[in-house]
């Protein structure tokens, strides 16, 4: 398992690469240094001179990839996608272009956030909520509780997630006043902020998530050591959870465990309605700023994120899986 | 074994029954509050709290970078400039904030005489403006003051032991204060001039503080050989980022002269212009200009701080009545009062309506009256909005989204609250801002471009098809004031009514007393004096003129569509050239474009910062200025050069009128509009007055706490029953499910 696991940590290596030269050529093919240097200086009184001063304090003075200026190692050393993207190996992410700030500590910080709307999210209703409608609708398959639950789950599903977020907001939050209609807190105060996007959040997944879950379920119970376990006199209950489901897991957790990383990433929508700090606001506010130090780093920690992500849905098919085995 | 896991089971089905139990209560205890969607921690309620809302992270705090208004909402409250603008009074005034008084200027001529103050510039060698600060203002706590035993700054080397737990500000056990002195002052204007400060102001300022440009120019030398040092210690490895980001440069400010700036003793300076430059005081208001001590930026500029996002452009020091508490510009600002401000009186003067709107009534009472100010980050509009509905946003604007339900015009055309507004007690409050916002031909063009008299008659031709009037009501709701000029109301030289209409673009109704714009058919008459009938041209081709901007937003399309319908109206094809703003920006520094539209801020209540925007030696393709036309007109050039150093008067006021008429008649702009800021407040805000030019006014306000929390507690009622009714129809809903399921089972039929 363990040569597995550096096998596949070895060929990351290219990948992570690959994508860093990737985000540097097109961030720099739609944006030059001068671009950023005026959108991040502002609108008044942006000279020339400003512009060069800038892009001299910010390292972005340096041809791209290449320093044809500079003598043997220093070509390659001397440019801006080796000054910025090299210290990423060992996860210095730098300062912003915007205001300087330290990108590791904001990620650090704004983790938490994140990690505190999402893994709710994920384990309250992905997990739980949705296997167990699925696996209701499943058990009544072909009933008119399977039939009104699927409709239900086609409407869910076709409604925006921004229809929930602000009828949610109005109803629970304006009518009712029963939350926050936004807004965030440290510690044990959070509590009162995540309720409404969590259950929001949940209500929003339910629709895709049940769908899905039934389907895998339904695959399962018409395989024949369902249909064994029924001619053994099974009840119903237990041959649905019992068996099929351990069997449904693959799927399930190739669904899950991949999403696992996207859980630092944070909702993108629901953080910004609920004024939520967390790393999808700062992803959004980087992008829209042009600032190439955070835009980078967010990519690149997605990246590896992603990777873990993949390998460790590998190792779980080993624990519901016996039959699987790395080689 | 069995056993063992059916303990084990049962010991966690135990745990989990006692989680449960304690979220119920929690859940019970929750819902049992009073108002369960207050965002705010019990104990500031009742609390002398200002919550008001920020839409995006500030970028700079530091007084030498900050320049928009969102920026300044912080550090107004926290710097204090030596000139400050008279919260009542208008126009506009300006009176001493640090300074003793506002300064007057010496002027010199070459041979070192004194000049009387209304020397003409051309004879002025240099202006002195000698400052004096008010002695006895004291700094607020912060750790930059604290001194170890041998006298000198505790905190000057830290080290990752000297910091332990420390995580912010807030945390260093010792701290210290200092006197304000004539030496921040100095060593603020130094850092204006430092590369690494990135002063979005230098370029102007260097043009009239003598030396300020060599001596920057200096800075960037000492700069570019720290780091070529370092480069050459590193070798290939040499990573300036990662280099400074632990180990900051401290350019040595005192190794060159600023001859620009003197020191006469601790509590006076002097400031040398090169030139006459009256508005010069103004700047004196503004943040730039505001003290800096040396001892906060050498404590700042350590790299275990600034590892830590602890710096000055994030952690201000200042004098003011509010200081930093928290910073996590993702989620809250939180300025607290200042124990070390100085003493300063609410004002005892102002307009005459201001006494019977109750603005006098706590003249001479001790600033500020509030405890604490709570910024919250709100981007999104709607709970934005509906958090000031219920009380918990003290005061609000108005987005195009809730303008109907917060304001109706009234029968006199006023904008007026609706009803519902009223029943809250919320107050509105109109200002014209001191910006306007316009559309701009490229002087430089072929066709719209250029000063003969059929080019002046294509733009004002243009100029009356583009209603303004109607692109307010539709696009602004109406807040705005459809332009003549470039100066708004409230600037010197803006001029009202009759006197004051463009004469290109309107008539007067002498029955109905109020301009009227003049009708199409006389600007296609215009049109084909300018060679183009119908808005084709000799060829019989149609006029075709592009239209650069850089409009993304929701309301852009329509906005558009806007102004090619109105062009339509003249025959003329407007070709949309909609690209990203750096595009644009360097479309309009190369001159590529015919059409365009922008706006701008004043930053002084002065003519001059309008009609500078109109000045030859600004132009945008030649000298990279502000100047987005590209006008220039050797006539209106003069006047300008003679009117930036006029003070305020008859005289002035004839030459502004005789600049107006000019650009009246070439045209290079449309005037577009002057836009009306509308704010929403609680009533149980007091002091309250827009003012567009002081960025310090949160020292005025107070708060009736007790009936904002009677309004909170009346207006944020839970609703629980439709929550149970939900519960009884899941509940009902699954019957069913249950039912068969039990039948299923078989035992149902038990």
């Amino acid at each position: 398992m363990l040569t597995y696991i550096i096998r596949r940590l070895l060929y990351a290596i290219p990948i992570i690469i690959g994508v860093n030269v990737l985000t540097a050529v097109l961030f720099f093919y739609v944006n030059t240094p001068e671009d950023m240097a005026r959108k991040i200086l502002g609108e008044k009184n942006v000279t020339p001179a400003a512009i060069e001063n800038w892009k001299q304090d910010h390292g972005y003075n340096l041809p791209t990839f290449v320093n044809t200026k500079e003598e043997g190692v220093q070509k390659i050393t001397q440019t801006i996608f080796f000054q910025k993207s090299v210290p990423l190996l060992w996860l210095d992410f730098g300062k912003s272009d915007r205001n300087n700030i330290d990108i590791s500590r904001e990620i650090r910080t704004r983790m938490w956030a994140s990690l505190a709307i999402s893994l709710p999210m994920i384990v309250a209703g992905l997990i739980i909520i949705n296997l167990f409608l699925a696996m209701m609708l499943a058990y009544y398959r072909a009933t008119y509780i399977d039939i009104w639950g699927l409709v239900l789950a086609v409407v869910l599903m076709s409604v925006s997630t921004l229809f929930y977020i602000i009828g949610g907001q109005f109803i629970l939050g304006k009518l009712l006043k029963l939350f926050p209609i936004s807004g965030y807190d440290t510690g044990l105060d959070s509590f009162k902020f995540l309720v409404l996007p969590v259950v929001i959040g949940i209500a929003a997944s339910i629709g895709s998530g049940v769908r899905f879950y039934r389907t895998v379920f339904l695959e399962e119970i018409n395989k024949d050591y369902v249909r064994t376990a029924r001619a053994k006199g099974l009840t119903e209950g237990k041959v649905l959870f019992k068996h099929a489901m351990k069997n449904a897991m693959i799927p399930v957790l190739t669904n899950v465990v991949v999403s696992i990383p996207f859980l630092f990433y944070g909702s993108l929508i629901l953080e910004t309605f609920f004024a939520i700090p967390g790393l999808g606001n700062f992803t959004i506010d980087a992008i829209q700023s042009q600032d190439f130090a955070i835009v980078r780093s967010m990519v690149y920690l997605g990246s590896i994120l992603y990777i873990a992500g993949l390998i460790l849905t590998d190792i779980s098919y080993t624990l519901v899986d016996p039959r699987v085995r790395f080689e | 074994m069995l056993n063992k896991k059916f303990t084990g089971g049962a010991v966690k089905g135990r745990s989990v029954a006692r989680a449960l139990s304690l979220l119920a209560l929690a859940a019970v205890l929750f819902i049992s509050g009073c108002t369960p969607n207050d965002p705010y921690r019990s104990t500031e309620r009742g609390g002398n709290i200002f919550y008001t809302t920020f839409l995006e992270p500030p970028k700079h705090l530091d007084p030498a970078r900050a320049y928009s208004s969102d920026e300044y909402d912080f550090i107004g409250q926290i710097y204090e400039p030596l000139l400050q603008y008279h919260y009542l009074k208008r126009p506009y005034a300006l009176v001493p904030l640090t300074a003793e008084e506002v300064p007057e200027p010496a002027y010199y001529g070459r041979d070192g005489k004194v000049l009387p103050a209304n020397a003409p510039a051309s004879v002025v060698d240099r202006a002195v403006y000698e400052i004096k600060v008010r002695k006895g203002i004291m700094y607020q706590q912060h750790p930059a003051f604290a001194k170890g035993p041998d006298g000198g700054a505790l905190y000057a080397a830290l080290t990752p032991k000297d910091l332990g737990d420390i995580k912010g500000i807030r945390d260093f056990p010792a701290k210290g204060t200092k006197e304000l002195t004539s030496d921040d002052f100095i060593y603020q204007i130094m850092r204006l001039a430092d590369p690494r400060v990135e002063s979005p102001v230098l370029s102007i300022i260097e043009k009239y503080v003598t030396g300020l440009k060599e001596y920057s120019e200096a800075l960037r030398k000492d700069l570019d050989a720290i780091r070529a040092e370092r480069k050459k210690a590193a070798g290939f490895s040499y990573n300036q980022s990662v280099d400074e980001k632990m180990r900051p440069i401290t350019l040595d400010y005192w190794k060159h002269r600023l001859p620009g700036v003197e020191k006469v003793d601790d509590h006076t300076f002097r400031i040398i212009l090169k030139t006459k430059y009256p508005q010069f005081t103004y700047w004196l208001a503004m943040p730039f200009f505001a003290p800096v001590p040396r001892e906060a930026a050498e404590f700042y500029n350590q790299g275990l701080l600034s590892d830590m996002n602890i710096t000055l452009d994030r952690f201000p020091v200042g004098t003011g009545p509010y200081m930093m508490d928290t910073n996590n510009p993702n989620m809250e600002i939180v300025l607290v009062k200042n124990p070390n401000f100085h003493y300063e009186e609410y004002p005892s003067e102002g307009e005459p309506e201001d006494s019977q709107n109750g603005l006098l009534k706590y003249a001479g009472s001790k600033l500020p009256f509030i405890e604490k100010i709570v910024f919250k980050l709100e981007k999104e509009a709607i709970p934005r909005w509906n958090k000031f509905l219920q009380g918990y946003y003290d005061n609000s604007g108005i987005t195009s989204d809730s303008f109907d339900q917060a304001v109706s015009i009234g029968s006199a055309g006023r904008p007026e609250l609706t009803e519902s507004m009223e029943e809250k007690g919320i107050r509105l409050l109109t200002s014209v801002r001191p910006s306007t916002f316009y559309s701009g031909f490229n002087m430089l063009d072929d066709v719209v471009g250029g000063y003969s008299p059929e080019k002046q008659k294509l733009r004002q031709a243009i100029s009356i098809a583009l209603e303004y009037e109607e692109f307010i009501e539709i696009f602004s709701n109406g807040r705005g004031l459809s332009a003549n000029s470039p100066l708004p109301p409230g600037i010197f030289g803006y001029k009202e009514g009759r006197e004051g209409i463009n004469p290109y673009v309107y008539d007067w109704d002498e029955k109905r007393n109020r301009p009227v714009r003049k009708s199409i058919e006389y600007a296609r008459k215009l049109m084909a004096e300018a060679g183009y009938p119908g808005g084709r041209d000799k060829t019989g081709r149609p006029l075709v003129i592009t239209f650069d901007n850089p409009w993304t937003g929701a309301d852009s399309t329509p906005m558009i569509n806007w102004y090619i319908k109105k062009f339509a109206l003249l025959g003329i094809q407007l070709e949309n050239r909609t690209t990203d703003y750096n595009r644009f920006q360097e479309k309009m520094f190369s001159g590529n474009f015919q059409f365009f539209s922008w706006g701008w801020n004043a930053d002084y209540p002065d003519p001059e910062n309008f009609f500078f925007l109109l000045a030859g030696s600004n132009g945008k393709v030649k000298f990279q200025g502000e100047n987005a036309a590209n006008y220039s007109n050797a006539e209106f050039d003069r006047l300008f050069k003679e009117m930036e150093n006029m003070e305020n008067g008859p005289a002035r006021q004839k030459v502004i009128d005789e600049m107006v008429a000019i650009a009246r008649q070439d045209a290079p702009w449309v005037w577009g509009y002057h836009p009306v800021a509308f704010t929403l407040a609680h009533g149980w805000i007091e002091n309250l007055k827009p003012n567009s030019m002081a960025n310090n006014t949160m020292k005025y306000m107070r708060l009736a706490t007790s009936e904002r929390q009677a309004r909170r507690d009346e207006w944020n009622r839970p609703n629980y029953w439709p929550i149970a009714a939900v519960v009884v129809i899941i509940i009902i809903g699954s019957l069913p499910a249950i039912i068969t399921m039990r039948k299923k089972r078989g035992l149902g039929k038990k």
